[in-house]
């Protein structure tokens, strides 16, 4: 909400706060100011000694200030032509000290030239030589100072100016003409200088969206006296109550509706003074009437409509007009008043009289009731709505307005009448009219003001300060809250235009809440708990899983984070799945689904780093599993499962390439299963085998194996499938990746013991044997162990050989043999250990000693 | 015999003058000390000398040896230095020559802000809690005192998932860690439904919103919240604690603002500024000359929810937070294009 300085002067004596000042007591109090933009007011100097305590600028600022001496009122008193250019004037213009020649092209004064001395001098906002404005002519906003020039044979050295040269608004199809009553000579801030706060309103300050809101915020932030505008008016003609009725179908939809009627007003642009503030409000200025129905709207917080009351008796037959308010039948339609057709339906409520809909209620008036040019009575509505249903027919029908926006977040019943009488008194004082006695209030709906108790023992529960009854009540009655003395503290009374105030437990939330923005965020001291500590439960999932990271990282891997939103076709490079979580509003159909794969998110980060010279990562995240109805529940269709899952992958050079490593080989499947083994060793399993397998679509069915651990299958890895890695655009070396099942390996229990070292010193001893191909070497090495027993300490293959020497179809597995014992170990006792072990080598396995 | 002496020890040492290298040394040292060397000689002699001559002789021999000997100690001692001196000289590294690389590991920047915002928390005493990242409507918004159609949801735009059947509770990715609160309350006053323990939590994980993807805004993003629920808990309590963080997290000197916000599953609420830790407050781009850099939405737990977890209002009370790492990496390190996050590019998260 844009929200001029000058207009909160009308109700608040704002002398002695600087615009920074009373923005940040705006802001500290729930109404946090955006941008400041300076219309004239002298900007903060923060660049020089003139800080002042906090010494920043606190706010986004833009704008201009106006130069008092440099640009003030004045006033023309004869349009001259140009000698040497048609389309220009020049401006016998008086400045309040002397007579002025100023060259223009202004449009709006155009039609003026060569008329002689003018009856009624125009005022102007009059820049003279050396000022600083905006350049009217450039894009955007672009400070120009006023030098001396002459332009086709005249010298020019002042302006006068437009809106966009004093940065009020975008307007610069002519100058600014001000009101009559403008002083000439006055220094143009001091007349209408100011200054537009943008305030983001949240939802349960919606009642402060006007400026008599904000007024009376600050009035209870500051102490000063709230000056709310007298609204009184002389009526005529026959009472508005003889002429119109009101049916309210829904008062749940419609709690209340209020019309007045003016008579004969003359259609014709507001005073300057009020379209300059609608225009700083961000409200383009269209006619006294409609800029009345803005005005009261942005003054007083409730949205108004006007309806021309002729096109309405004569939809009546010149009759009686009755007002009816009802939900729209499915497929009703309306032209509304930007001339499209709605079809609407029975989310919308309507305002209608006998004939049939004249506007979606709240939202937007209809075509055919408007006020146009020629407009002479109108009735005048201010009505009361459901917000929630306001808000999904503004959401249905695209229709963001000033109305909606404030219907759709609760404006209270009590100011239709308000509202109404506002904008009556306003219509009549810019056109003309003649208000008609009384109003038309159906009010079927009255909400109850909310009574509250507050204690100062609540106070200090909820809030940790000491107030006194008389305290509280002092901060509750200046946002008007009425206080009543009880036993036990007050009764508190929430004031008629608040909506977000409730009864019980949760008035005494939102009563303390305004206590504390009253007292103020800022004067609550700091405390440290004095309250009793929790049962400690820890996360052991959590811990657990941080524990796989560290463990990765000390690896050598990179951990990276995809999205958890994709698409079937780029998961189904690896992995195609028929079902999926899929989004009912995707913004991307790139990211409509939830992914099944988080094999699928780790390439697409290696094909994403493809020219990497290496990449070794991980990924450790849920998969989303949908799940099929729940019938038990019979609530629908069932969460999906989470099950959390580990990636690793890794491809390119082994050894990073330097100044003395020229070459490297790529990683591969071993590399890999190194990293496997190291972190489940890490995590302690003692129980791991690696079984060959060729059933993970995904992998190059012999370069792939299972990974059990206490004979329990908790996840695969291996060299990408060519077929699957053709699908990526990655270079040519091999990808390696690993799929965890997290939720599976967390459960498994980890065998850990730490063992003494032994005093006594090892034996060491190599075996090298002869045996099929086909026998693996996990096999051998098993069979050794199981035959050392206790004694060797440890099994380590050394060497692989392949060959002549061999045979073809044979292969050659060397092993170095640590023996360990309690006592030292004699040279017969290791031999004889040796001996047990080759003879069952020789008659399980085939194998042949390799001398 | 005396004057043979002098001799032999004067041509010993003036030949030791022009040695220098261990061989030449070796050669001198069995010319002029070895068995057959005229100074052995000479005490081999000595049993054939008089009575008389015998001692002074001897003497002289022996004072002569002591002589070579010391001579080819130093000389030895000399030559050993000047050797070292020399293959220290041509052992010398390009010392600019750059090191041998390490492959390191790393983590994602946004677990490693994590993990120093959890860190924290938990020596206050926060524990870690997770709940899942898909939620019912009910659990993502009404139990948190959204009511649907409510405008306060139009502050957060949400994400819905397809689902059959479900049109009064819609499935949704969650657009906050929030619901883990009400898991965790249910959690907690389950242990004692009468009079339910107090809760100190965090709450880290990832969170989704209906956003374009821009350098600005992201579909999804880490949130971590604090939830405090106790008997004698209050607002001073909020500041205390968030102040006391913030102090942790940017620096001794941090100075902390409260403005008073909306949410609706607190009352009061708060907006928590640090005063920007980039300029110090001076004003600067990063927290765009205000001088306060905005970290988190805070407030005194709302009755309602404190209700729908368990908790009656009347006899506890709570704090809750909620914060994004992401955020804070973004304004610490200067980032500028939020995507970089997921976007999974080393150069990127290398450099953390
Ligand atoms: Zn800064």
């Amino acid at each position: 909400m844009k929200l001029p300085i000058s207009w909160l002067k009308d109700y608040i004596d704002l002398d002695g706060l600087t615009v920074e000042d009373i923005a940040r007591k705006l802001t500290l109090a729930g109404l946090e100011v955006e941008e400041i933009k300076y219309a004239g007011l002298p900007m903060p100097d923060h660049a020089g000694s003139g800080m002042h305590s906090s010494g920043r600028h606190e706010f986004k600022t833009s704008g201009i200030s106006w130069d008092r001496d440099k640009i003030v009122v004045a006033e023309i008193r004869e349009v001259m032509p140009h000698p040497n250019a048609d389309r220009l004037t020049l401006l016998d213009l008086y400045d309040g000290q002397q007579n002025q020649v100023v060259l223009t092209g202004a449009p709006n004064i155009f039609h003026l030239k060569g008329t002689g001395k003018l009856a009624k001098p125009i005022k102007v906002a009059y820049a003279k030589e050396g000022s600083t404005i905006y350049d009217g002519h450039a894009e955007g906003l672009v400070l120009t100072t006023l030098k001396r020039a002459k332009i086709r044979g005249v010298e020019s050295y002042s302006m006068a100016c437009s809106e966009k040269e004093l940065g009020i608004s975008e307007e610069h199809e002519g100058i600014i003409i001000l009101d009559d009553d403008a002083p000439v000579g006055m220094p143009l801030v001091d007349y209408m200088g100011d200054a537009v706060l943008d305030i983001a309103v949240v939802p349960n300050m919606a009642r402060n969206a006007n400026v008599m809101g904000v007024a009376r915020e600050l009035a209870a932030l500051t102490g000063r006296e709230l000056k709310k505008p007298v609204i009184e008016y002389r009526t005529e003609g026959e009472s508005v109550e003889n002429l119109v009725s009101i049916e309210i179908t829904e008062p749940e939809l419609n709690p209340r509706f209020v019309i007045g009627l003016i008579r004969d007003v003359e259609i014709k642009p507001s005073p300057y003074k009020i379209q300059r503030r609608l225009r700083l409000a961000g409200i383009r200025p269209i006619n006294n009437v409609v800029d009345a129905t803005n005005y009261a709207m942005l003054d007083q917080g409730e949205p108004l409509h006007a309806f021309d009351y002729d096109v309405l008796k004569s939809r009546a037959g010149n009759k009686n007009v009755k007002i009816i308010t009802r939900s729209a039948k499915d497929g009703e339609k309306l032209t509304t008043l930007d001339d499209v057709e709605r079809t609407l339906s029975s989310t919308n409520v309507l305002v209608c009289d006998e004939k049939g809909p004249l506007s979606i209620a709240g939202v937007m008036g209809g075509a055919e009731s408007e006020v146009t040019d020629k407009t002479k009575n109108i009735l005048l509505e201010g009505a009361a709505w459901n917000f929630i249903n306001i808000r999904k027919t503004a959401k249905q029908h695209n229709l963001p307005s000033e109305a909606s926006f404030r219907f759709s977040r609760g404006v209270h019943p009590s100011l239709a009448e308000t509202g109404v009488k506002r904008g009556l008194q306003l219509m009549a004082e810019w056109s003309g009219g003649k208000i008609a006695p009384g109003l038309v209030d159906a009010y079927p709906l009255k909400p109850k003001d909310s009574v509250v108790d507050v204690s100062p023992r609540d106070v200090k529960r909820l809030l940790g300060i000491d107030l006194t009854v008389e305290q509280i009540a002092e901060l509750l009655t200046r946002l008007e809250f009425k206080c009543e003395p009880t036993a036990r503290g007050l009764r508190v009374t929430a004031p008629s235009h608040r909506l977000d105030i409730g009864e019980g437990v949760i008035g005494l939330a939102d009563v303390l809440e305004e206590v504390a923005r009253s007292y103020g965020y800022d004067n609550i001291p700091e405390t440290r708990m004095s309250d009793s500590l929790p049962p400690q439960i820890g996360n052991p999932i959590y811990e657990w899983e941080e524990r796989v990271r560290d463990l990765l990282v000390s690896l050598g891997l990179q951990e990276v984070v995809s999205y958890r939103l994709t698409s079937p076709e780029r998961e189904s490079r690896v992995v195609k799945y028929d079902e999926y979580v899929t989004l009912a509003n995707p913004i991307t159909p790139e990211r409509r689904v939830m992914r099944r794969s988080l094999v699928a998110s780790v390439l697409d980060a290696v094909e994403k780093n493809a020219r990497a010279e290496s990449i070794a990562m991980f990924e450790i995240g849920p998969v989303f599993e949908p799940v099929k109805s729940d019938p038990s529940t019979g609530s629908g269709q069932a969460l999906p499962n989470e099950p959390r899952k580990l990636v690793l992958a890794m491809t390119g050079l082994r050894d990073a390439l330097a100044w003395d490593v020229k070459e490297s080989p790529n990683f591969d499947f071993y590399d890999m299963k190194g990293r496997v083994e190291l972190l489940l060793s890490g995590l302690h399993f003692t129980d791991v085998s690696y079984i060959p397998t060729d059933s993970v679509p995904y992998l190059h069915p012999g370069k792939s194996a299972e990974v059990r651990v206490n004979e329990k299958v908790v996840g695969v890895f291996g060299e990408l499938h060519p077929l699957v890695k053709d699908k990526y655009e990655v270079e040519e070396a091999p990808i390696l990746v690993a799929e965890f099942d997290l939720d599976v390996l967390r459960t498994v229990s980890p065998s850990y013991e730490i063992k003494p070292v032994p005093d006594v010193p090892p034996v060491f001893e190599d075996i090298a044997v002869v045996l099929d191909e086909s026998i693996p070497a996990s096999k051998v090495e098993a069979l050794i162990r199981q035959t050392g027993g206790r004694a060797l300490a440890n099994v380590k293959l050394f060497d692989v050989y392949r060959g002549e020497q061999v045979g073809a179809g044979k292969k050659s597995l060397a092993y170095s043999l640590t023996y360990q014992s309690d006592k030292t170990m004699t040279d017969a006792e290791a031999a004889a250990i040796r001996r047990k072990i080759v003879r069952r080598l020789e008659h399980e396995l085939g194998a042949r000693l390799r001398s | 015999m005396l004057d043979k002496l002098n001799e032999i020890e004067k041509t010993a040492l003036e030949s030791l003058q022009s040695i220098t290298d261990q061989a030449a040394l070796e050669a001198w040292r069995v010319a002029n000390l070895g068995r057959s060397s005229p100074l052995m000689q000479v005490f081999t002699g000595l049993g054939k000398l008089s009575k008389e001559e015998r001692p002074t002789v001897g003497a002289a021999a022996n004072r002569v040896k002591t002589a070579l000997e010391s001579a080819w100690e130093e000389r030895a001692q000399a030559i050993k230095e000047a050797a070292l001196a020399k293959s220290l000289e041509e052992e010398a590294l390009d010392v600019t020559l750059p090191g041998r690389a390490v492959r390191v590991g790393r983590l994602h920047p946004s677990t490693q802000q994590l993990r120093r915002v959890l860190d924290i928390l938990a020596e206050m005493g926060f524990q870690v809690y997770t709940s899942r990242e898909i939620e019912t409507d009910e659990v993502n918004y009404q139990l948190l005192n959204f009511p649907p159609d409510h405008p306060a949801r139009d502050m957060q735009d949400t994400f819905f998932v397809r689902a059959e059947g479900r049109e009064d509770n819609p499935i949704l990715l969650r657009t906050h860690t929030s619901p883990g609160q009400i898991h965790a309350m249910r959690e907690y006053a389950a242990m004692n439904p009468e009079n339910p323990p107090p809760i100190r939590i965090a709450l880290p994980g990832m969170c989704f919103r209906f956003e374009q993807i821009t350098a600005r805004s992201e579909i999804q993003f880490n949130q971590v919240e604090g939830l405090v629920v106790g008997k004698n808990i209050t607002f001073a309590d909020l500041k205390g604690t968030l102040s006391d963080f913030a102090r942790r997290m940017f620096g001794r000197h941090a100075r902390t603002r409260f403005r008073a916000s909306y949410f609706p599953f607190t009352e009061p609420s708060a907006e928590m500024d640090v005063e920007c830790f980039v300029c110090g407050g001076k004003g600067c781009s990063v927290c765009k000359n205000s001088g306060w850099l905005e970290i988190l939405g805070c407030g005194m737990v709302h009755p309602i929810v404190l209700q729908n977890g368990g908790y009656d209002p009347t006899r506890y009370s709570g704090y809750a937070w909620g914060m994004g790492p992401e955020r804070q990496l973004m304004l610490r390190y200067r980032i500028d294009d939020i995507r970089y996050f997921w976007g999974n590019d080393l150069r990127f998260l290398e450099q953390f």
